[in-house]
């Protein structure tokens, strides 16, 4: 008689548990052990994040509990979310805000007449006016951008180094992969430039050199020199990532397009870049999220994004000894801001193979 | 005429020469303003500084480095420094991304989410948020010295670093590492042997029995038995603080916790990838041709898998070198930090530090992936 021929004692969640947890008698110890560290590691964190945390209150008295205080992020949410940005014009960063999402909305949705066109307009409308909105001139009160700062400020840094970094990036792909050797060797020269080097180094290089080469009298922003630190590292790691849905293109797509007459950058334009982006989306998506993280490193130069605003409360003397609660906040925002855009790259990538029946 | 411009080698001259004049044009205005620039502000060129005394007092460091020595000796400094906290950060994020990427792949469903749980934590959040978080976090919440968290009365960790007892001589380690060569050697010579006799004779040798005794349990030993014979300089508590042994500061503990466990996370997601790309064919195959579970492993898992880990793994060490950089922001003493930090402001010459500190990191960069080309070659699978 075989085992699996004996009538069956556990009911079968209970079979599934003993199989994915008890099947040997090492797995069961393991899942003991693993148990006591969750129960001893969870119960101090919940009752220190939830439990015995303070919510109510508007000083630092108020938080007498030895949970977390939580009156603290309260108080300083508006520094968290729009750094030294004037109390009165904090309206145009929420009003960009909401043009912007309620733009990706709009446009995300399939049914809408002239897609196509209406997501041009918006590439082309929105970055120029969401500068006018934050910095000011022409009728607004001009905010200069030492104030800026916070998850505004980060999400500004991720979103202008992105908009400079995904076309430049484009650029470079094809020029690695163009016929022209020139072209060739300049684009790979670029990209392993920009590859091989720290991310911090290029920052303080953006900031001390931009600067030095520019003509005398013409003064770059100190927040722009950073956007193009940042793209330009971040242009040829995208670089990379669209080579390989250039690579993973087959060539008799191209060959057949020229075959039917269309010059070069319609080629591009029309069969191959088309297809090679979707294929390389997901790779773009990480290195966005790389970008997102990286824009942290602003804080070498003194600007203030939300990981530096966090780091710069705990100078606070009004509330000494927030360090914990200041780093919590901020590493939530960005956990959960990476964590949703990869689940989103995975989500297409899912959808990617199954159209390509791999 | 008309046919002369539609000539494809022609127009690609054509292209080529302007896309180079652009070029040139464009990097010629660059360095037209910046030596228009620098005259002004009267900066100094050239590279005599680095010959001259630094004067920086650097608070971490193995190279017996004095504020008096010069600025050379000071970008080493930095250097060593880099290198010390990568090496030790490769080797434990190694260790630790092994484990966790195994994990991962458990049939215990408790412990592949867990492992699961630690590499999404890890990856999604900023590198600096947990640099800063171990500094100002942990370490500054840690006890003051007169109660340090002490590990078998020779270890001891406070709010001033991590003391640690450092041999007095170091002769026992020496012979101990000769003991480790020579029998690393050994294990070669007798891994051709057995290769040979089981292409002649096809009789099996316990190669991986003996090279886990010849190269791991016996250059333990000999290391162990080393430490034993070896009087030890242990840091003891005199007055507010530890005195002797060697104190990793806590700028060091910081960054190296920080850049292991964060790196792990992404060598934990190589590993597994690589371990999944083997197709399940494979291990049915080595199944039905008779093979114990753990030669399945050894000899059809591990090999396929190698070449697919390796690779992205050799990135992934050069991504920790690369973010060594950000100890610079807790004044960990690395390149960045004392020679693009500290000497810059000192001597105030940005271009050609700047230039120092980008050829050094390029060069380490080119070197990693020639290795990496080098070993790709060599591995490559060959398949039929």
């Amino acid at each position: 008689m075989r085992l699996n021929d004996l009538p069956r004692i556990l009911p079968p969640w209970a079979e599934t548990l003993r199989q994915r947890l008890f099947a040997t008698p090492l797995d069961a110890l393991a899942t003991l052990v693993c148990l006591y560290i969750i129960w001893r590691v969870s119960v101090p964190l919940i009752e220190w994040l939830l439990i015995d945390a303070t919510w109510n209150g508007t000083t630092r008295e108020d938080c007498r509990s030895s949970g977390a205080c939580w009156v603290f992020i309260r108080a300083r949410f508006g520094q968290f979310m729009y750094g030294q940005y004037p109390l009165a014009e904090r309206w145009r960063v929420d009003l960009l805000g909401l043009l912007i999402v309620g733009a990706a909305i709009a446009l995300s949705w399939r049914g809408l007449p002239r897609r196509k066109e209406a997501s041009i307009l918006a590439l082309i409308v929105l970055p120029p006016l969401g500068i006018w909105l934050l910095y000011g001139g022409w009728g607004l009160k001009l905010v200069e951008t030492r104030e800026w700062g916070g998850l505004m400020l980060t999400l500004f840094l991720a979103i202008y180094a992105g908009l400079i970094a995904v076309p430049l990036g484009i650029l470079l792909a094809l020029g690695r992969r163009s016929r022209l050797p020139l072209i060739r060797f300049a684009s790979i020269v670029f990209i392993e430039f920009w590859r091989g080097v720290p991310i911090i180094t290029v920052i303080f290089l953006a900031s001390l050199l931009l600067p030095l080469i520019m003509p005398t009298g013409f003064n770059v922003d100190r927040l722009a020199r950073a956007v193009i630190g940042l793209a330009f590292v971040i242009a040829a790691y995208m670089a990379e990532a669209v080579r390989g849905g250039l690579q993973a293109l087959p060539d008799g797509q191209a060959e057949a397009s020229q075959a039917l007459g269309l010059g070069y950058w319609r080629t591009m334009r029309l069969i191959v870049l088309p297809q090679a982006l979707r294929i390389s989306l997901p790779a773009m998506t990480n290195e966005f999220i790389a970008l997102f993280k990286n824009t942290t490193l602003v804080l070498i130069v003194s600007i203030f994004d939300l990981l530096g605003i966090a780091q710069a409360a705990l100078a606070d003397p009004a509330w000494v000894g927030m360090n914990m609660e200041a780093y919590v906040f901020a590493g939530a925002i960005y956990w959960f801001s990476c964590f949703g855009l990869s689940q989103w790259s995975r989500l297409k990538e899912k959808r990617l193979q199954a159209a390509y029946g791999r | 005429m008309i046919r002369f411009l539609r000539d494809r080698k022609v127009r690609d001259y054509f292209w080529q020469g302007l896309a180079t004049v652009g070029l040139l044009a464009v990097i010629w205005f660059f360095v037209q303003n910046a030596s228009e620039n620098m005259l002004k502000a009267g900066m100094a060129t050239g590279f005599q500084f680095l010959w001259r005394d630094s004067g920086i007092e650097v608070p971490f460091n193995l190279t017996g480095y004095k504020p008096s020595d010069t600025i050379l000796a000071l970008l080493w400094t930095g250097i060593v420094n880099t290198i010390l906290v990568s090496v030790v950060s490769i080797a434990v994020a190694t260790v630790i991304g092994f484990s966790v990427g195994l994990l991962r792949l458990s049939r215990n469903w408790l412990l592949s989410s867990l492992a699961g749980f630690y590499i999404e934590f890890v990856r999604n959040i900023p590198l600096l948020f947990f640099v800063l978080f171990w500094y100002f976090g942990v370490l500054a919440a840690l006890p003051t010295p007169r109660e340090s968290l002490g590990l078998f009365d020779a270890v001891f960790l406070n709010r001033r670093g991590l003391s640690i007892p450092t041999p007095n001589d170091l002769a026992g380690f020496r012979i101990a590492v000769v003991v480790t060569l020579v029998l690393i050697a050994v294990q070669f010579g007798l891994s051709r042997w057995a290769r040979a006799r089981q292409a002649r004779t096809g009789r099996d040798f316990p190669l991986w029995a003996v090279g886990f005794v010849l190269c791991g349990a016996l250059p333990l030993a000999a290391f162990v038995a080393a430490g034993f014979t070896t009087s030890w300089d242990v840091p003891t508590l005199r007055g507010f603080n530890y005195r002797g042994g060697f104190v990793l500061v806590p700028e060091f503990v910081a960054l190296f916790a920080a850049l292991s466990t964060y790196t792990a996370g992404f060598i934990a997601e190589v590993v597994r990838g690589g371990i999944q790309s083997v197709r399940q064919g494979q291990l049915d195959a080595g199944r039905a041709l008779g093979l114990s579970p753990g030669r399945v492993v050894r000899l059809v898992v591990i090999p396929q898998a190698m070449p697919v880990i390796i690779p992205p793994i050799t990135s992934q060490y050069l991504n920790l070198i690369k973010n060594s950089s950000f100890g610079a922001a807790i004044a960990y003493p690395d390149i960045v930090s004392v020679f693009m930090g500290s000497a810059l402001v000192a001597t105030g010459q940005a271009v050609e530090i700047i230039a120092i500190t980008l050829a050094i990191y390029l060069a380490l960069s080119l070197f990693v992936s020639l290795f990496m080309n080098w070993y790709n070659a060599r591995h490559k699978l060959v398949t039929r």
